[in-house]
């Protein structure tokens, strides 16, 4: 496995159940896979039944039961991936390493697996090897890369550097993000404002938070802060699972300091000491990056005792690395994996604001909320306010992938219509475009004269977008995307709860039943219906939106089924795959 | 602590502040079902999901919710009994839920949940999931496909020295709920009892402890936990006059056990072979149809090519179709094979078997033989069922009811001891 620098220390006050995580993954790191004997250890350690380690353990797709291979690969599953030639990547890893897909090969040398979302949207097919990134690839290239590996040499030198790919910042330099950056230019503000000042500054930007739910950040900031309990903690959500979303990449590579100084900010604000990056584990090549950018914020003082020169403020910050868990982006959900435990949601009791991290106050926000908040002190209110539109003001990155010639970030201000993203992207044939991922909303291309803005809370005339613009043209098959979708989140579901777990397990096979040409009108009826449970019952935003996509696209793409599907609702009989259910038996015909 | 006015249902009831839903609904004598729900443990679990209700619009489970004044709930709207119902059926179609095959049935927290509101079928398709049952702890053996996951045993079963005994593992659908076979070798024998006990399905089995009894009324048998428990069937066709009807029967891929249930009845099979005839039928042994038929009976799924010829004949042949037994509705003991690939299931049978001597057998193929297909269909895969009879077998009165109900119009009634599984 490739070198590392170790993760930094974790806090004194936090407990030694929550070094679980990242004990677990150096057993992964060091032997290849968390064994039995690492499990026992881990348990003795920890004064825990054997089973319950193993039950964070297997949580995580990253941590093996068995030896994954001396490298491990994952190539990308996601939809765009999948438009973008999954299945010949495949084909070529699996002919070239002798590996078969989620399998390690005979030698041991190479293990094959496919994860969802790596956030390379922008430049797939894509596939991590030892957790290094290699990006645009083809089949020459997966020859070349193995054949390296082969003779010797090590992931992390031949990997790529993925590209920024800035496609679009607004015009007249009215860009929030990408302006040029100085460390500290926030941090120098804080003494002026004060907390109360930060906070009102922030409510008149009516900054909200970026991951996609939009909750007022100034109120988050400010309900935390009136807690008494201490310590209190700032964690940064860098958990950038929604498959087609990379724009916390893009962030945490091109300016890691603006969330940093984001987050030391927050810290100043709600009276905290304590920063934690929580990293996807698919981000692990910018941990680096990122543990230089803290060192280098300690060597300015901007970070450690009297931060920033402001007397008494001791803030740290440090990076935790997640495992593969998609639901860990729910806040909740991230907060139980820092304690080092299962990445269940906890149900809505209390908010993190009161009882978070350790049930101590805790605030959770994006990666592009810090950097946003940087950057607006940076600029001033007044100067932010002049871009976007009134009532939702500012900019927003967005990750547009798929089908256009120009896949990459894009800044834009609140306002901009779908079609002239469409057009700056150079989108083709644009059909079917799934917003905010796959558990967003998705719209026809006959919207396209909505506007992006965060003014309407129900989406009904303006869309809200998390972060992500997948983009389809039409000779795209749609249920094959929603089947995409709902693989993923069989996948991905914490299995808590029953809708979600099952609900989207039932779904998968009714979608097989439309893909195999065997659903009529009855059916998707149902689907429609079962989504709307799944959508009403669910335990978290994961079950609550799993089914978005469906239910909305059979609204919206009436025709395209109605087309495909035959309008049988009362039939007697029910389509039934006579050859395939026989087919197995023929087997045995002499 | 304060009293509060909540609404159930448009209807004003009185309960302490901050009591929990659930309970508060429950001493008022309005039935919330529940699965994972214990009292004891705080915060509440909220993984079931079964006790769902519109809480002051929005949809909530009733268990994470605790009573506030004014509070406005909706239980028994058509809307969230039918989402409630689907809940549980997600249950049964997720696991293998072999009722008559089941240690646990009549005590049986699922189960019940099934009678109390009526599920006679689920609307989902059966998953069929290969889970595999672990004999592995010394006392325990863990049935993973009856686990529905409700955390009780994670979050109650400790060890003297407080170490957890069960924990989730895995994620996704292939959650499941794994044992620690050291810590479970620690247990007492009345702490394992318990954790038997606890498990609201079959998924936790003592060896030896969990049929030590001879049961005769189980738990869940005779009363409801409602108080107006009625089951009935709706859309009843309006078929007046008291003509002499005819009906055929049929058993596919049973055991003739719903057919013997039939004949159960005692003398009152007299009346009825007044007021019926019987056409094809295993009955009358008359081996194709020479009619059509008011009425079809359909005991067993389909496992071969010539159960979905005669099922579809029905299917033409007969006005209503009803399917009864567990069998018939979703495949039944006969889907135990489901979650094994055909070849297996066959060369286990005719070549690999103890019996078999290498080299001497095949698997049977003639053109005359029925063709076996890759796994058990219930008839409503095959064909549109209207109505359809839970049970292995169903009570002789059950099937009679119904079969009353839909061809003279009769008021039907079920007693909550008449709707069983098992």
């Amino acid at each position: 496995m490739g070198t590392y620098s170790s993760q930094k220390k974790h806090f004194s006050v936090e407990p030694v159940r929550s070094h679980l995580l990242s004990e677990l993954w150096q057993h992964q790191l060091q032997e290849g896979f968390v064994s039995e004997e690492s499990i026992k250890k881990l348990s003795e350690l920890h004064q825990l039944s054997e089973i319950e380690v193993e039950g964070v353990a297997s949580f995580y797709h990253f941590f093996h039961k068995q030896p994954a291979g001396k490298h491990t690969i994952y190539i990308n599953n996601s939809i765009i991936s999948e438009l973008k030639g999954y299945e010949r990547i495949k084909e070529t890893f699996e002919r070239e390493t002798g590996a078969h897909l989620n399998s390690v090969d005979a030698s041991g040398t190479f293990g094959l697996y496919e994860t969802p979302c790596i956030g390379l949207s922008d430049q797939e097919p894509a596939a991590l090897i030892d957790f290094y990134p290699f990006t645009n690839l083809n089949a020459l290239k997966v020859k070349e890369i193995i054949q390296k590996l082969k003779q010797g040499k090590s992931p992390e030198d031949i990997c790529d550097q993925p590209q920024d790919n800035i496609r679009y910042t607004p015009v007249n330099n009215r860009t929030v993000f990408f302006a040029p950056y100085t460390r500290g230019e926030a941090i120098k503000k804080l003494a002026g404002l004060g907390p109360d000042g930060v906070i009102e500054q922030l409510r008149i930007s009516e900054l909200a938070g970026r991951g996609g739910a939009f909750f007022p950040t100034g109120k988050k900031w400010d309900t935390c802060r009136s807690y008494k309990d201490t310590p209190k903690f700032i964690v940064c959500n860098a958990d950038e699972g929604e498959p087609g979303t990379f724009k916390d990449r893009v962030l945490l590579n091109n300016q890691p300091g603006s969330v940093l100084e984001g987050m030391i900010v927050a810290g100043y604000t709600v009276g905290a000491q304590y920063g934690i990056i929580y990293l996807r584990g698919e981000y692990r090549w910018l941990v680096n990056k990122l543990e230089t950018e803290i060192q280098a914020f300690h060597d300015t003082g901007l970070l450690g005792a009297d931060a920033g020169g402001i007397k008494d403020f001791n803030f740290d910050i440090r990076v935790e690395v997640g495992a593969g868990a998609y639901v860990c982006g729910e806040e909740t959900a991230l907060l139980e994996s820092l304690e080092g435990k299962r990445g269940e949601p906890r149900t809505k009791w209390f908010y993190p604001v009161e009882k978070g991290y350790l049930q101590l106050p805790t605030v959770v926000n994006n990666v592009e909320t810090f950097a946003a908040v940087a950057r607006l002190l940076q600029v001033g209110t007044f100067e932010y306010l002049k871009r976007g539109m009134p009532g939702s003001p500012g900019t927003k990155l967005i990750s547009l992938s798929g089908d256009c010639k120009l896949p990459g970030i894009y800044e834009i201000e609140w306002g901009m219509t779908v079609a002239e993203l469409l057009d700056q992207c150079g989108a083709e044939d644009p059909f079917f475009i799934q917003v905010s991922g796959p558990s967003g909303e998705c719209i026809s291309v006959k919207e396209k004269y909505r506007r992006i803005s965060m003014l309407d809370l129900m989406a009904q005339k303006d869309i809200r977008c998390g972060g992500s613009f997948m983009i389809f043209n039409s000779h795209r098959d749609l249920v094959h995307i929603l089947m995409n979708f709902s693989e993923f989140f069989k996948h991905e579901s914490c299995g808590v709860c029953t809708p979600c777990r099952a609900g989207n397990f039932i779904i998968e096979r009714k979608l097989e039943r439309l893909n195999n040409g065997l659903a009529d009108m009855n059916d998707l009826k149902e689907l429609k219906s079962w989504g709307t449970i799944m959508k009403a019952t669910s335990r978290c935003g994961l079950g609550k939106t799993a089914s978005n996509a469906i239910i909305q696209s059979l609204e919206k793409f009436d025709d395209y089924f109605k087309a495909r599907f035959s309008a049988t609702d009362n039939s007697t009989y029910r389509k039934f795959d006579h050859s395939t259910a026989v087919e197995e038996y023929e087997h045995y015909k002499p | 602590m304060a009293l509060c006015t909540f609404w159930i249902d448009g209807k004003k009831y009185e309960a302490e502040e901050g009591s929990n839903l659930v309970d508060a609904a429950k001493e008022n004598g309005v039935f919330i079902p529940s699965l994972c729900y214990f009292k004891h443990i705080d915060p509440p679990l909220g993984t079931c999901r079964t006790c769902t209700c519109k809480i002051n619009g929005r949809y909530n489970p009733a268990c994470t919710e605790s009573i506030k004044e004014g509070l406005k709930v909706e239980v028994n709207t058509p809307e969230m009994i039918d989402m409630r119902k689907a809940l549980v059926e997600m249950m049964f179609a997720e696991g293998n839920h072999f009722c008559p095959a089941c240690e646990k049935s009549g005590n049986c927290d699922l189960q019940h949940m099934g009678y109390e509101l009526g599920i006679s079928t689920t609307r989902f398709p059966h998953l069929f999931k290969d889970r595999l049952i672990d004999y592995q702890p010394k006392r325990m053996v863990m049935e993973h496909n009856r686990c529905i996951k409700c955390r009780r045993c994670v979050e109650e079963v400790f060890t003297s020295d407080g170490k957890r005994v069960f924990m989730y593992i895995n994620r996704g659908n292939e959650t499941q709920v794994g044992i620690d076979y050291e810590q479970e070798a620690k247990l007492s024998e009345s702490e394992a009892e318990k954790a038997m006990k606890m498990c609201p399905t079959g998924a936790i089995i003592v060896r030896g402890k969990s049929l030590s009894k001879p049961f005769g009324d189980r738990a869940f048998d005779m009363e409801s936990s409602q108080t107006h428990y009625r089951h009935t069937i709706t859309d009843k066709p309006k078929v007046a006059n008291f003509e002499k009807k005819t009906i055929a029967t049929v058993s596919l891929a049973g055991c003739f056990g719903c057919h013997m249930s039939m004949l159960d009845i005692d003398t009152d099979i007299l009346d009825i072979a007044e007021l019926v005839s019987f056409n094809k039928s295993p009955l009358t042994d008359i081996k194709t149809f020479t009619q059509r038929c008011h009425l079809g009976i359909v005991e067993g799924g389909c496992c071969n090519t010539e159960n979905i010829e005669t099922l579809k004949k029905f299917r033409e042949m007969c006005d209503i179709l009803v399917v009864m037994g567990e069998c018939a509705i979703w495949g039944g003991l006969p889907a135990m094979r489901n979650t094994i690939p055909l070849g297996e299931c066959l060369e286990e049978a005719y070549l690999n078997s103890v019996t078999s001597e290498k080299g001497e057998n095949t698997v049977p193929y003639h053109e005359d033989l029925p063709k076996i297909l890759d796994r058990v269909y219930g008839c409503n895969e095959i064909v549109k069922v209207d109505y359809t009879i839970p049970g292995c077998p169903p009570s002789p009165n059950h099937i009679w009811k119904v079969v009353k109900s839909l061809l003279w119009g009769e008021d039907y009634s079920l007693l909550y001891s008449e709707f069983k599984y098992d």
